[in-house]
């Protein structure tokens, strides 16, 4: 297995990893960076546990190889927000009950905010679409709508990764 | 009583932050230093003797620690109920996927690798794969007769009422497997050392089970033995028990290899090893007037347990207890049995043998009551349980419940009546698109069944730290449904200070004392009240030492908490379970209060029928229910939610597909879920009726809303098709199939 350098700039920061070309950038993030908020749920691309940004584009990292993402921004649910700087949709999961064993969690909030950069104004259906290829077991869903919904109606969202709440 | 300032609260989940920020540590984000990797060598068949294992060419197998049934100090056994289930094959193999071969090793790659290279050499036997081969004991795989557990539960003089019946109703209703599905697969890690003994951490639910489990198979002393749980994500029921296995093969790596290892199941491991829901298959036969009173009912109840005999008997007795729904019957029999089949052992899963029940006899009621020429809602009506009168074990109702008013409401949030008249003149005018309307009524007893809670004999403590944090000590886990945010919840109220002083203890059984596990919708209930009981007493502690006066603020109480460990040492208060007055249970005759509690619901679903594609759309959904008081209105909706859709799951789409006892569609691809997309609006309402025994008047939630989605979708297809269906899941091919007969002018491809 050949290894080789490949540059990702990761929630802002810039992040060289030596790894094979096929490596999924799943791994990469979790093993190499240690940015362990993205989930592996399926390892098929199905449920959309390990959704993340790859230059602005929501993709399943899960299907996407390094060498497809050299050079490449990335943004995770770690650069969302974090604490007393929650990003408007991780503090509306919170208030809404969006979020119940947090597996689905991260991916499920890198689409939420992903929609309302695309569509500031989702009405449901929108945000049943945008929410499409992210699968929770626990909730039903009822709550994550909602923390969307409250999500539009609360603060605007801009369109720079890292945002407060 | 005074108002209640944080029960009833939409407080926020206790580590809901760490969720929403990616920072929550589940298994497989841990990793310990010079940590080796697990894999599992699987049976290929489902029933034989092995003969030999051969280790392949072009592995490293000295690189590898390799490990068999011969490698287990203690017993081979996954403790559970009875003794029959082996943490690795030893001779034989009872199903497919059944662990022989563990392995470990640094590089996960070639781990893989390695698996695929162990060959393991079996004399294959005939096996069963149906309750019904099963039930033809063609050929015995299991005891003297395929049977891990029956019952006959009996009230009343079931053969006298035949004869002065009016009518008698017959129907057979037919339940999937399932699979829980949880978005975090199994996993664990485990290391060990002479000294320090082992230590599990990993995804489950009952850290007891898991110690009790490994206990007996590592032969170690009890206190050389600790569980973590970490964080868990999702369960319902699928963590119970299958992490004794996935823990004790851990354990086992980590004892030969001297280093930490961590196994963590793929999905398609997961699905295709690890338990389901129970299949079923049930009987009525219903004695009932002219006028629509239930006479009597003869039921046949047949669980396909798997393999092994592990949760069957349990989940068999709920089925039991559950099957006459929330109707009086003056006369009931039910004769139930669990089979043994060489599928993987199915086990604990969100309901745990009521929702096969229910569905049963909810689908029946609107039989019996077509039959009868009675509007469903008006059959319902005219037998409901009420206060007063005694459940199918005998137990009289004292609970102030009246399920026509539930009904009621739930008939006029779904606007019912006016839709069954519309979609009824609708559905008679041409077009592909049918309309229908259908209700389900269901109760659903919380806690373990019988003496089960007796025997669990549970303790639960509260302490404070150094810091003076009270914090709450239980075995009672986290894993979405909110036992972090409701059991603190329940003590920041009993202690009188605010929520975000009160934190829970680790889930670990070197820290906390045995709660039980977290199933059977016990735990706002049962453990809520130990922990109420529990905070009341370290209350009572400080104000007698002096350190704390009446009226004290959160500061004080900090203040006074934290001088009283100083002086004290350590400031800790204990509370074990006592059942409440009046519950005796009779197991050999399975009579008397079979719950402490139960939980009431009347739920409907409104569907789209597309005679062209025979797909069925879930339009509105209304879920009406009494669970005592609502501790968390956010968490409780989640609760009734997330059920709702698991139990759409169950009706319309999840499909477990068996060969020769393996599930072959063992991935999310091809085994569906709902997804945004497939979810109506679920409209969730509460009646509370507080109950007196349980914290601040909860009853269980969690379990309840698995059991009426099914049977309610199902009522309304028939009424929108005119047609019966009396088995789930129902697939558009399977309603194709069906409909097609309706027009035999079409042509028409057998299935």
């Amino acid at each position: 297995m050949t290894l080789r350098q490949y540059s990702l700039r990761v929630n802002g920061k810039l992040h060289q990893v030596e790894t094979h070309a096929m490596a999924r950038l799943l791994d990469v993030l979790r093993s190499d960076l240690r940015l362990t908020g993205t989930k592996e749920g399926c390892g098929e691309g199905e449920c959309g546990a390990c959704s993340v940004l790859l230059n602005g584009e929501l993709v399943n990292s899960c299907l996407v190889p390094v060498a497809q993402a050299d050079g490449a921004e990335i943004e995770t649910v770690e650069g969302l927000g974090a604490d007393e700087r929650l990003h408007v949709v991780q503090r509306a999961f919170l208030e809404c009950g969006g979020a119940q064993c947090g597996m689905c969690t991260p991916g499920m909030l890198v689409a939420s905010a992903h929609l309302l950069r695309k569509n500031p104004q989702p009405d449901l259906a929108a945000i049943r679409e945008g929410l499409n290829g992210n699968l929770c077991r626990c909730t039903g869903y009822m709550r994550i709508f909602e923390a969307v919904e409250r999500a539009v109606s609360g603060a605007p969202v801009s369109s720079a990764s890292g945002e407060g709440g | 009583m005074p108002e209640e300032r944080i029960v009833g609260q939409p407080m926020l989940r206790k580590e809901g932050v760490a969720k929403v920020c990616g920072r929550a540590q589940y298994i497989d984000d841990l990793t310990l230093p010079d940590m080796l990797h697990g894999a599992t060598v699987r049976s290929s068949i489902a029933r034989g003797r092995i003969l030999g294992i051969e280790f392949g060419e072009g592995v490293p197998w000295d690189e590898f620690v390799i490990v068999t049934a011969t490698d287990i100090p203690g017993e081979n056994e996954i403790a559970l109920i009875n003794h029959d289930w082996p943490c690795l094959a030893a001779e034989f193999v009872n199903h497919p996927e059944e662990p022989i071969v563990l392995l470990a090793h640094r590089d996960r790659h070639l781990l893989r690798k390695a698996v695929a290279a162990v060959r393991v050499r079996y004399e294959e036997w005939p096996a069963v794969f149906t309750i019904e081969e099963s039930e033809r004991g063609d050929p015995v795989v299991w005891g003297e007769d395929n049977v891990f557990k029956s019952f006959l539960m009996e009230k009343g003089d079931m053969d006298a009422v035949r004869a002065t019946a009016d009518l008698i109703v017959e129907g057979e209703y037919v339940t999937g497997a399932q699979e829980h599905l949880y978005i975090e697969n199994n996993g664990a890690i485990a290391a060990y050392s002479a000294e320090e003994g082992l230590t599990v951490w990993g995804s489950l639910q009952c850290p007891f089970y898991v110690h009790k489990s490994l206990v007996k198979m590592t032969g170690l002393a009890e206190e050389k033995v600790r569980i973590v749980q970490v964080e868990t994500g999702g369960a319902f029921g699928g963590k119970e028990d299958y992490p004794s296995m996935i823990d004790a093969h851990a354990a086992l790596l980590a004892m030969k290899s001297g280093k930490p290892v961590k196994i963590v199941y793929d999905r398609a491991e997961d699905m295709a090893a690890t338990t389901k829901r129970h299949p079923s298959r049930v009987r009525h036969r219903t004695a009932v007037t002219r006028d629509g009173k239930l006479l009597g009912a003869e039921v046949e109840i047949a669980l396909d347990g798997g393999a092994y005999s592990t949760l069957s008997s349990t989940v068999l007795s709920r089925a039991t207890i559950h099957a006459g729904g929330p109707y009086y019957w003056p006369n009931f029999r039910v004769r139930s049995k669990a089979y043994a089949t060489n599928c993987p052992p199915h086990g604990a899963f969100r309901g745990f043998g009521a929702p096969q029940s229910l569905f049963a006899i909810e689908r029946h009621m609107d039989h019996v009551a077509e039959a009868l020429g009675l509007a469903p809602d008006e059959l319902r009506r005219r037998n409901f349980l009420k206060t007063g009168l005694a459940t199918t074990t005998g137990q009289v109702i004292k609970e102030n419940i009246d399920l026509d008013a539930l009904m009621g409401r739930a008939l006029k949030e779904s606007d019912y009546h006016a839709k069954r008249e519309r979609f009824a003149r609708q559905n008679a005018s041409p077009g592909m698109k049918k309309k229908g309307i259908g209700l389900a009524a269901f109760l659903h007893g919380s806690g373990f069944t019988g003496s089960g809670e007796r025997y669990l004999n549970s303790l639960a403590a509260m302490d404070v730290t150094v810091e003076g944090t009270a914090r709450v000590l239980v075995s009672s886990t986290e894993f979405g449904q909110g036992t972090n945010t409701i059991l603190c919840q329940i003590a920041a109220e009993a202690l009188g200070i605010d929520y975000e002083a009160v934190e829970m203890g680790p889930p670990d059984t070197s820290v906390v004392p045995n709660t039980g596990p977290t199933v059977a919708s016990r735990t706002s209930m049962v453990v809520g009240k130990l922990v109420h009981s529990a905070a009341l007493g370290l209350k009572q502690t400080l104000l007698a030492s002096g350190l704390l006066q009446n009226g004290y603020k959160t500061g004080d109480f900090v203040t006074a908490a934290r001088t009283y460990v100083a002086q004290h040492g350590a400031l800790r208060a204990e509370s074990r379970y006592e059942a409440p007055p009046g519950v005796h249970w009779d197991d050999q005759q399975y009579r008397g209060e079979a719950y402490a509690a139960y939980a009431w619901a009347i739920y409907v679903a409104e569907v789209t029928v597309d005679l062209a594609t025979c797909g069925v759309e879930v339009d509105d959904f209304v879920a009406v229910q009494e669970v005592g008081k609502v501790l968390n209105p956010v968490l409780a909706r989640g609760q009734i939610e997330g059920g709702v859709a698991q139990g759409i799951g169950w009706a319309l789409y999840e499909k477990v597909v068996w060969n020769r006892g393996r599930m072959q569609n063992n991935q999310m691809t091809n085994y569906i879920i709902p997804t945004t997309q497939d979810i109506p609006p679920i409209r969730v309402f509460f009646e509370e009726l507080p109950f007196g025994h349980g914290a601040y008047g909860a009853k269980g939630i969690g379990e309840l809303p698995m059991d009426g989605p099914a049977p309610a979708i199902l009522n309304a297809i028939a009424h929108a098709t005119g047609k019966q269906f009396d088995s789930v899941p129902l697939l558009p091919e399977d309603i194709f199939r069906q409909i097609a007969v309706r027009e035999p002018e079409r042509e028409v491809v057998t299935l």
